[in-house]
């Protein structure tokens, strides 16, 4: 048996979106969350060091 | 092959520039170049990985249709599935563009492989698009009114109608698609065929030399 609630979201969506509002600039949270994440995935794969390589190798 | 009947034959002359232009050890290489062991190379082929899953989804919501994927819990799980490998898609997809973007990757004879992932992208969007506006719910429902007016300002509305369903399932799920595949097939195959970009030169050494 299926029990829908066992799948509802683990944050409640049943309100309007919330938006950061700069200037011209509208972003809303959840995508300003992603675009943080994404600059700190960039970042990271820029400096975290490679598994099993060694620089002194090169 | 001396005759020179079968070198003129087109299979023959097809087969030679196939094997001249793509030799196997380009296609599938034994090693890499040391500067490759970055995690900045590693987003390129998590885009791939994202793709395979984004099609697998599809394939299993368009077998299985819209009322599965709304009622049951298995079809809620596959369309989560398909939204998630979707965001995994561009998230990965965006930071490989930032790394080959600073790399410059365009250099050495590489500019239509830069272009091929360039077109690429906007393809992904526009079969991101077409997805919100594919999943027959008031979600899309709403997406579509809104953008209609956005279409119908640029005058494609008369041929790109967001409010007509049927047509923005077909974009979403034969058109977008087989672009996207086939522009990231020959992108992967530009890829191999002028291997991976060098880091820039030293400047300090390239003035002193």
């Amino acid at each position: 048996m299926v029990h829908p609630e066992r799948f509802a979201a683990v944050f409640n969506l049943s309100h309007p979106g919330h938006f950061i509002h700069w200037g011209v600039l509208q972003v809303s949270y959840g995508n300003a969350v992603v675009i943080v994440l994404m600059v700190a995935a960039f970042v990271a794969a820029l400096l975290v060091p490679f598994p099993g390589h060694d620089k002194e190798e090169q | 092959m001396n005759d020179p009947r079968i070198a003129r034959q087109w299979t023959t002359r097809l087969r030679l520039r196939v094997e001249g232009t793509f030799p196997p050890e380009k296609i599938l290489p034994d090693t890499q170049p040391s500067y490759v062991a970055s995690w900045i190379y590693v987003f390129g082929v998590l885009t791939l990985a994202a793709l395979v899953m984004v099609i697998v989804t599809g394939c299993l919501l368009a077998i299985m249709g819209p009322t599965w994927w709304h009622v049951s819990g298995v079809g809620h799980f596959i369309n989560s599935m398909h939204l998630w490998s979707v965001e995994v898609f561009f998230f990965a997809m965006v930071i490989h563009l930032w790394g080959k973007y600073f790399m410059a990757a365009w250099r050495g004879g590489r500019s239509m492989t830069w272009v091929t992932g360039a077109v690429t992208f906007l393809t992904s969007i526009g079969a991101a698009f077409t997805g919100y506006l594919s999943q027959t719910n008031f979600d899309s429902q709403w997406i579509a009114t809104q953008a209609k007016d956005g279409i119908n300002a640029t005058g494609a509305g008369s041929v790109f109608n967001v409010l007509n369903l049927g047509q923005m399932l077909m974009w979403h799920i034969v058109l977008l698609p087989l672009v996207a595949l086939g522009l990231t097939a020959l992108h992967v195959i530009l890829v191999r065929k002028r291997g991976v970009v060098p880091p820039f030169a030293d400047v300090t050494e390239a003035v002193s030399a």
